[in-house]
């Protein structure tokens, strides 16, 4: 599974600009349908972002944004429906609280803020879905490649290993 | 080992035309765990979907991957497709490779890459999918209209003649909405009122209807087939099991106040019907203006109400039931073009009128019995202005959009003035002249043969000197100023969402757009269904419309509720939250976290370590879950998971996502 892309080849080379990797999660009932409304009213925007599919942006676990930045991610988008919105009452809420205390800790640690956002974008909002993303990706191509400090990255690795619930007995799911 | 099977979509040229599709499948084919990978013209097509199913069998695929359009799209036609095979309908990922790729990005060089990383992230996912089951859930067959106006009647007809019960919540004391307050309707000048009151008897004498007027929805909980709904009606201050509907207490009540139905033209009493033909056809007291109920002192309506129907110590009366379906048909209102266009006198000019304010001028039962009549002075205008697109189209002071329905009733209203007034003229300032639909431009056409003057733009002024309203504007097909000296001014004025729109929308689940309209779940395909189950649009709440319109959309509604209930039973959502009861501790995190209620905790025992053991551990509803996953996040022991958006499978994706 090592297929290294030219884009990639060209940025670890540092010979043409740097191309940051995004990672959105984007909820399913919102900001999921306004990236599919962007592309049914064919606005472009930087194919530096992939977007990860989740049913709701209160499903999303620190654990996974900080496996992607320690694993080669240059920046992480959180999106989902706008306060009161919600598909499933309050999963943004929860989402807003546990992801800003988050954030504040990736904060202390040395992180950029840029590198880690989160916005509510809704399912009719195709144009700020565009301009998130392009406003996301130019903010962390200024700022260049994200580097995990070699220390927290162990500490991080091995804890997120310990918590990971890939376990023989793990329910039938 | 799994056996992936990779299948991109062409979709014509719509993916084929920015991404290299064969390129796509060549280097999936790599992927590990991939035993076959392949590319089709339409893969959502009959012969598409034969193609996936004969691979299934040909290369012993147990779970498949398809990069095509979004999964919003055609998740379901996929799922459909593999219950008719021997893998489980849910051993399926799709990559977006259209949506989210083709149509945002115009080079195949940059698309091809992209598309290329989501189908790994998909094969990553997939390998992880384990077939999913269902469970069933019981459908309560009543439904809940909220908005008695022609969307909201239309539908519980037609769901009442479908032979199921149905509850209409209206706030207003009577139902018919803003259609019956309009004269006539275009393009067959067919009387308002003689096409809409017919229908409110129907609604009203329908033995699977019940309504409730004066009355609004207070909360909402449950789910599709399941919703329980509390309602408040509030106090009438009269007993509709006895009142006989004489109307003497309207004659007799003392307090005069502003007719809302007649948008302020006349008077109405304090206990009122808000128009003769109301239905129920019974009075309500209007509390704020009741001098009984204000300070004590009157209470004619008491003594003159031969049957003792009137009850001052009326309460508001709140009841909670179960309904199946719920429509939403709460209408619209017009912009308040007073708060917001000063140079049209901001509300100081008398003879500036609305749109609504001329139907109810012109109609044969308003205020003037139907003489067209200066609300100043009460003489016949003899040169009116019609001015349209006020709110609509002007991004700058209101909103963007085209309010849909002004161009026709704006060639109505001149139609009927010139039909009125002899020696008559009329200026109507338009934008452009937007007339689609059956017999709309011939009727536009004809106004023009009335008479009518339609001007290309907008008045820019309006001033008010010695009785004249003195409109400027430009005439922009001429190229020169233009000022018409006006005994009257009407403005066709942008329609705006009901106050409720976003208290319903919020308390429902329902999206609202930049405007606050309430989103269908798509604009093409599913124009009246909402991303909430069971909870469907009718008429203008969804967007600005016409009647024919509305009401084609009130009956696609009910059709759609009418499905709904033919079944007894739904099956239940299959990707729910699920806890390994042997990491669980029982701490109810998950508990207090889950929106539906559907987490519970529970004692076992079981032994664990060579002793017996008693504990709490939590379980999870499958009826009541929606499949949201916030229990997983709060799960501290990492106990809880959501099934087919598995933490493995998240992680297997940004995994995948990483080596990119």
């Amino acid at each position: 599974m090592s297929v290294v892309n030219d884009t990639q080849a060209a940025a670890s080379t540092g010979t043409e600009t740097f191309e940051p990797k995004i990672l959105a999660f984007a909820c399913h009932w919102c900001t999921y349908s306004g990236a599919d409304l962007a592309g049914l009213n064919r606005m472009s925007y930087p194919a530096n972002v992939r977007v990860l599919r989740v049913p709701c942006s209160g499903r999303v676990n620190p654990q996974y944004i900080l496996t992607a930045l320690n694993k080669g991610v240059d920046g992480v988008l959180v999106c989902g429906c706008h306060p009161g919105d919600c598909h499933y009452v309050s999963g943004n809420y929860y989402a807003k609280r546990r992801l800003m205390a988050f954030r504040r800790m990736l904060q202390y640690t040395g992180l950029e803020p840029e590198r880690f956002q989160v916005r509510w974008i809704s399912g009719s909002e195709a144009g700020k879905f565009r301009d998130t993303v392009t406003s996301v990706v130019e903010q962390v191509r200024e700022l260049g490649p994200y580097k995990p400090d070699p220390a927290l990255a162990a500490l991080i690795d091995s804890s997120v290993d310990a918590s990971n619930p890939v376990l023989p007995e793990g329910g039938e799911a | 080992m799994s056996r992936v099977g990779v299948f991109v979509c062409h979709c014509g040229s719509n993916i084929a035309g920015t991404v290299d599709v064969e390129h796509v499948a060549e280097e999936a084919a790599k992927l590990p765990n991939v035993a076959y990978a392949t590319t089709n013209k339409y893969m959502c097509s009959d012969p598409g979907q034969q193609a996936v199913r004969e691979a299934i069998i040909e290369h012993n695929l147990d779970r498949i991957v398809i990069a095509s359009c979004s999964p919003r799209m055609h998740e379901a036609t996929f799922r459909k497709m593999l219950a008719g095979t021997d893998i489980n309908p849910y051993m399926l990922e799709i990559a977006n490779v259209r949506e989210q790729c083709s149509w945002v990005h115009k080079d195949k060089d940059v698309g091809t890459p992209k598309a290329i990383d989501l189908v790994k992230m998909a094969v990553a996912k997939v390998n992880y999918d384990a077939p999913l089951t269902t469970t069933t859930i019981p459908v309560n067959k009543r439904a809940l209209i909220i908005g008695g106006g022609i969307a909201g009647m239309q539908a519980a007809l037609d769901i009442a003649d479908a032979g199921y019960p149905v509850t209409i919540v209206e706030k207003e004391s009577s139902l018919g909405g803003r259609m019956v307050m309009l004269d006539k309707t275009f393009p067959t000048m067919d009387c308002s009122a003689c096409i809409c009151t017919p229908k409110m008897t129907d609604v009203g004498a329908h033995p699977n209807i019940t309504i409730k007027t004066l009355a609004e929805v207070e909360s909402v909980g449950g789910y599709i087939g399941n919703f329980e709904v509390t309602v408040r009606e509030k106090a009438k201050y009269v007993d509709y099991d006895t009142c006989t509907g004489c109307s003497l207490c309207e004659t007799k009540c003392p307090s005069k106040v502003d007719s809302e139905f007649d948008q302020g033209l006349a008077k109405r009493r304090a206990i009122y019907r808000p128009f003769a033909q109301a239905v129920p056809a019974k009075p309500t007291i209007d509390a704020k203006n009741c001098r009984k109920l204000i300070d004590g002192k009157c209470g004619v309506c008491e003594k003159v109400c031969p049957v003792g129907s009137i009850k001052f110590d009326d309460e508001d009366k709140v009841t909670t039931e179960v309904y199946g379906a719920i429509i939403v048909a709460i209408g619209y209102q017009l912009i308040d073009w007073t708060k917001i266009y000063g140079e049209y006198g901001g509300g100081r000019f008398k003879d500036v009128i609305s749109g609504l304010q001329f139907e109810r001028l012109v109609n044969a039962s308003g205020p003037t019995e139907g003489h067209i009549l200066r609300p100043s002075d009460n003489t016949e205008p003899k040169t009116v202005v019609i001015v349209k697109c006020v709110g609509s189209r002007d991004p700058e002071k209101a909103k963007s959009y085209c309010s849909r329905a002004c161009c026709m009733y704006a060639a109505k209203h001149a139609h009927q003035y010139l039909d009125k007034v002899k020696d008559a003229r009329c200026y109507i300032f338009y934008m452009d002249i937007r007339t689609p639909g059956k017999g709309y431009d011939e009727f536009y056409m004809n106004t023009q043969h009335d008479g009518a003057r339609y001007i290309r733009g907008r008045v820019s002024k309006i001033i008010n000197q010695n009785g004249k309203l003195i409109c400027k504007g430009e005439d922009t097909l001429l190229g020169s100023q233009v000022t018409v000296e006006a005994d009257m001014v009407v403005l066709e004025t942008a329609m705006v969402p009901a106050d409720e729109a976003n208290q319903i929308g919020s308390m429902l689940g329902i999206t609202r757009d930049k405007d606050l309209w309430l989103s269908e779940a798509h604009p093409k395909l599913r124009p009246v269904e909402t991303n909430s189950g069971g909870i469907y649009l009718a008429g203008t709440c969804q967007g600005p419309k016409d009647i024919p319109d509305s009401v084609a959309q009130a009956s696609a509604a009910a059709m759609k509720v009418a499905i709904l209930f033919s079944k007894d039973e739904l099956e239940s959502n299959a990707m729910i939250a699920n806890s390994n009861k042997n990491l669980c501790n029982g701490c109810g995190a998950c508990v207090a976290i889950c929106p539906y209620g559907a987490i519970t905790l529970e004692e076992i025992t079981a032994r664990e370590n060579s002793v017996m053991v008693t504990r709490e551990i939590s379980k999870v509803n499958p009826g009541l879950c929606q499949g949201c996953g916030a229990c997983t996040v709060a799960c501290r022991p990492g106990a809880m998971d959501l099934r087919g958006f598995t933490d493995e499978q998240i992680m297997r994706e940004v995994a995948a996502l990483c080596q990119w």
